[in-house]
């Protein structure tokens, strides 16, 4: 704080301190190493602390556990029946030693088994994940194509273009994803029987839940994209580069893009968020396999173990995207590597 | 030199969306030859030398009779055909390098990119011609791998010059190219546009810096409004202007005016003339000389990223006068801001105390600071950064003279309408917005705030940096005023040498975090003891003209 209104003062520069190499490399190393132990660290509290807030959230909601393992609510499992099910999966014992043996049973990896599908959890994330990591790549790889598209587009088409591109980007960023999946669906599906309403790991099948899922984040994209071009366009370095003889489209290649790229990237861990939560509305709707579906069933069967797992495997993808966001802004944009 | 010049504008005019911005505008530059653009915000120099690049911008309709370079007709030039000559024989340098330079892209780049648009060089041939043109503005070859951000002030100004200058135009344009510089980078800087001279490029300087378009050009005009006022050789314009606004603008350059003279001319308005010393403030207040504000070996520094510390404030002594002026002029990064920083109480030196009224202000806790903070005002640089965008100035001064717990506004001026005439606005602009307010303006009513809760010193860190000269000139006097009128202490923080030695009856000179030496203003700058101080008078353009009228 102290040391950037000092520079600010000064219009950001002060004399180079000595030699012309400013970072030495082991520093750098060195620095490079801090940054690694710190990611990690932050990682592990953030899976710790999901973790805890699942346990406690589904211990605090009435209801009874074992009721879950003998078949969700509603089922006519006798007394006694229930009673064996606590004593099986420990229910009987104090909530801080469940809290501990649970803790204790995720540091070794082991993420229990699955009340209603009574399945190792591990398994099934395994078979569950390449789906939703398919799906959820596929819409955030289609949501930059058309945000940048877009950015570019309002970039370089003048007035018309950034009106036109603006509504485009309000549009899509404000439809939700069941309604935008459900009208796909009556047009391509049931109007013009064009591609299959049901997802079913074919690659016409893909098409609608990627879109679906891509389309609104590409509308939040693309705004913060194109406002961050349209300001590197209009700045005095893109004035400079012109009076070097460079082109529009040239200033657009190498100048502005970048600047345009830089929010997006920066949003990375929020467009995860995105993506995940619309993963559960998406699959649900294209009845496709997948993180989001077994989670929605995993939350209304009460199947602790599955929530506890996908929540973990969530926050764990949440804590890489941003390690790599970060790595990604830093590679881009020198200015944030003394941050 | 050949007979005909190397460009020729004949009845230039830029409009945008109707307004016109650049009006009727007829200029000539020959080879080898300088000529300077002067004229103040708004007055369309700019526009008026993007259109030469034909770069007027977006929404602007230029027309012209005549635009000739170099005998080539370039009125209804293609965007190819301007593309051709921009960078290889007409280059631009802009003024504030930290942003005319792309902040993700290295020197090396930036300056790469004429040389690849015009060149069929290959890469490496490239690279070579980059690294000498580095070496050839005083840079290190190394520093083509570096951003623009990595660079100091001076350095970056350089790597843009060598940005336009890699293909060796025939003509340079430069908007400003000294004006976001201290002394000693704008000296290299003003060398190196000679040295281009030598080499035979010419040169438009576009500049409202009087002292330093005498030091450079040629020939000079005078624009203002959109128009051509006057032009001619400079000594002819500088010595004996013709139009009355060239006078004044001469009038208003603080450069070699002694302490006390006046800059702006009468504004009329009775508020801002100087007036006897309020007897009844003055009782309550140290006699004129008496210390206000004094500190005592301060210690500050800073860890540089990447290694290394920054001595922000190394044993720094200084004393403040009540009714006097102390003037602290340094480089930019010489630990200036972060002395003001330390004496508003806003941060804390590692050593060192700060006494205000002989009682003891830093270190001390907030809490039992608080009661007297409103002896201590202070202004900046930037005052529309410094206000609330959606309050009205009303409003903003009514907030500050709540604030006031004691002592109080000055007399008469113990409501928002009172201080605006106090620093000689009409009360009317009270119901504005700070942003539809001009540059003086913003700065009176940044005053006005400061002045609000009665201080008895002023830090005032550049106050007058981001003005025009006639704007400035008001402003210097205004405060000249108030410190006659309210027996103010003023420390006056500045890298502007005419301007410190103008407002300072003593000088503090500071370098790298030390005051390297002190004492009167006229003995500083008569005879400078350190080699420093020296080495800054050289530095720092004069304007030497007759203005006494």
């Amino acid at each position: 704080m102290a040391d950037t209104a000092l520079l600010g003062s000064s219009g950001g520069g002060f004399p180079r301190p000595g030699g012309t190499a400013v970072v030495p490399r082991a520093g750098r190393w060195r620095g490079a190493g801090f940054w690694l132990v710190r990611r990690i660290g932050s990682a592990v509290f953030v899976l710790w602390a999901v973790a805890t807030l699942i346990f406690l959230a589904i211990r605090l909601i009435p209801g009874d556990p074992a009721e879950a393992i003998m078949g969700g609510p509603g089922s006519q499992a006798s007394a006694a029946a229930l009673e064996a099910a606590r004593a099986e999966y420990g229910l009987d014992e104090p909530l801080w030693v469940q809290y501990l043996s649970q803790l204790g049973r995720l540091a070794t990896g082991d993420l229990g088994t699955s009340y209603a599908l009574k399945v190792p959890v591990v398994q099934l994330l395994a078979d569950q994940l390449p789906g939703t990591l398919g799906l959820a790549v596929g819409a955030w790889v289609l949501a930059w194509i058309l945000a940048l598209g877009l950015a570019l587009w309002s970039g370089l088409g003048g007035r018309g273009a950034a009106v036109v591109g603006s509504a485009l980007e309000i549009a899509a960023a404000s439809v939700p994803h069941f309604w935008l999946g459900s009208v796909l669906v009556l047009l391509f599906s049931t109007a013009w029987g064009w591609l299959p309403p049901v997802s079913n790991g074919s690659a016409a099948g893909l098409v609608m839940p990627v879109v679906t899922l891509a389309l609104p984040l590409a509308g939040f994209l693309g705004q913060v994209m194109r406002e961050s071009m349209l300001t590197a366009m209009n700045s005095p370095f893109a004035l400079s580069a012109h009076a070097r003889g460079e082109s529009e489209s040239g200033v657009v290649l190498r100048h502005a893009l970048r600047h345009a790229a830089l929010p997006g990237v920066a949003l990375s861990g929020w467009a995860l968020g995105s993506l995940v939560s619309g993963a559960v509305v998406v699959e649900s709707i294209f009845a496709r396999p997948g993180l989001g579906r077994s989670l929605l069933q995993a939350v209304t069967l009460r199947d602790v173990p599955l929530v506890t797992g996908v929540a973990l495997v969530s926050a764990l993808a949440y804590v890489v995207v941003m390690a790599v966001s970060e790595l990604a802004e830093r590679a881009i944009d020198p200015r944030t590597r003394d941050r | 030199m050949s007979a005909a010049p190397l460009l020729r504008v004949d009845g230039l005019d830029v409009g945008f969306g109707g307004t016109p911005v650049v009006q009727d505008v007829s200029l000539y530059i020959g080879r080898g030859e300088c000529l300077a653009l002067v004229g103040e915000s708004g007055s369309g120099k700019s526009v008026t030398a993007r259109a030469l690049l034909g770069l007027a911008g977006r929404g602007s309709r230029v027309a012209v009779r005549t635009l000739d370079f170099d005998g080539t007709n370039l009125s209804g030039a293609g965007q190819r055909a301007w593309r051709r000559l921009r960078g290889s024989r007409i280059g631009l340098v802009l003024q504030d390098a930290l942003v005319s330079l792309d902040p993700l892209r290295t020197v090396g780049r930036e300056i790469d990119d004429a040389l690849r648009l015009h060149t069929a060089l290959s890469p490496a041939e490239r690279a070579a011609k980059v690294a000498g043109l580095l070496e050839s503005m005083g840079l290190a070859a190394a520093d083509a791998g570096r951003r623009a951000g990595e660079l100091s002030g001076g350095m970056r100004q350089r790597a843009l010059i060598a940005a336009a200058m890699a293909l060796d135009p025939d003509l340079l344009i430069a908007d400003e190219p000294t004006t976001a510089l201290d002394a000693e980078a704008q000296a290299q800087v003003l060398d190196l546009l000679a040295g281009l001279r030598a080499g035979g490029s010419s040169l438009l300087l576009i500049s409202h810096d009087l002292a330093v378009v005498s030091a450079v050009a040629d020939r000079v005009a005078i624009m203002r409004g959109g128009r051509i006022l006057e032009q001619g050789p400079t000594d002819q314009v500088l010595t004996s202007p013709e139009h009355e606004y060239t006078r004044m603008l001469l009038r208003a350059v603080p450069a070699g005016r002694p302490r006390g003279t006046r800059l702006s001319a009468p504004t009329g308005r009775s508020d801002a003339r100087p007036h006897a010393p309020d007897a009844k403030l003055l009782d309550s207040s140290p006699s004129i000389g008496g210390p206000v504000l004094e500190a005592r070996n301060l210690v500050r520094a800073f860890p540089v990223p990447g290694g290394g510390i920054l001595h922000a404030a190394d044993d720094v002594s200084l004393r403040v006068e009540a009714g006097r002026t102390l003037g602290l002029v340094g480089a930019s990064g010489s630990g200036k801001s972060t002395t003001a920083r330390i004496l508003l109480g806003l941060d804390v030196p590692a050593s060192g105390t700060v006494k205000l009224f002989g009682e003891p202000w830093v270190p001390l806790p907030e809490a039992s600071r608080r009661p007297r903070r409103t002896r201590l005002g202070a202004i900046y640089q930037d005052p529309l950064s410094s206000f609330d965008p959606r309050r009205r100035v009303g409003a903003i001064l009514a907030d500050a003279l709540a604030a006031a717990t004691t002592g109080g506004a000055p007399e008469g001026a113990h409501d928002p309408a009172g201080l605006l005439q106090l620093v000689g606005l009409e009360p009317a602009l009270a119901g504005r917005h700070p942003s539809t307010l001009s540059g003086g303006q913003r700065q009176r009513v940044a005053i006005a705030r400061a002045l609000a809760p009665g201080p008895r010193v002023l830090i005032c860190d550049e106050p007058v940096s981001a003005l025009d000269v006639s704007v400035q000139a008001q402003i210097l006097d205004l405060l000249d005023d108030l410190q006659a009128r309210l027996g103010l202490g003023y420390l006056f923080i500045s890298h502007d040498l005419a301007v410190v030695r103008h407002v300072s009856d003593r000088l503090a000179v500071m370098r790298d975090g030390r005051i390297v030496e002190s004492g009167p203003t006229e003995q500083v700058f008569a005879e400078p003891r350190h080699e420093y101080t020296r080495a800054l008078l050289a530095a720092s353009p004069t304007l030497a003209t007759d203005t006494s009228d």
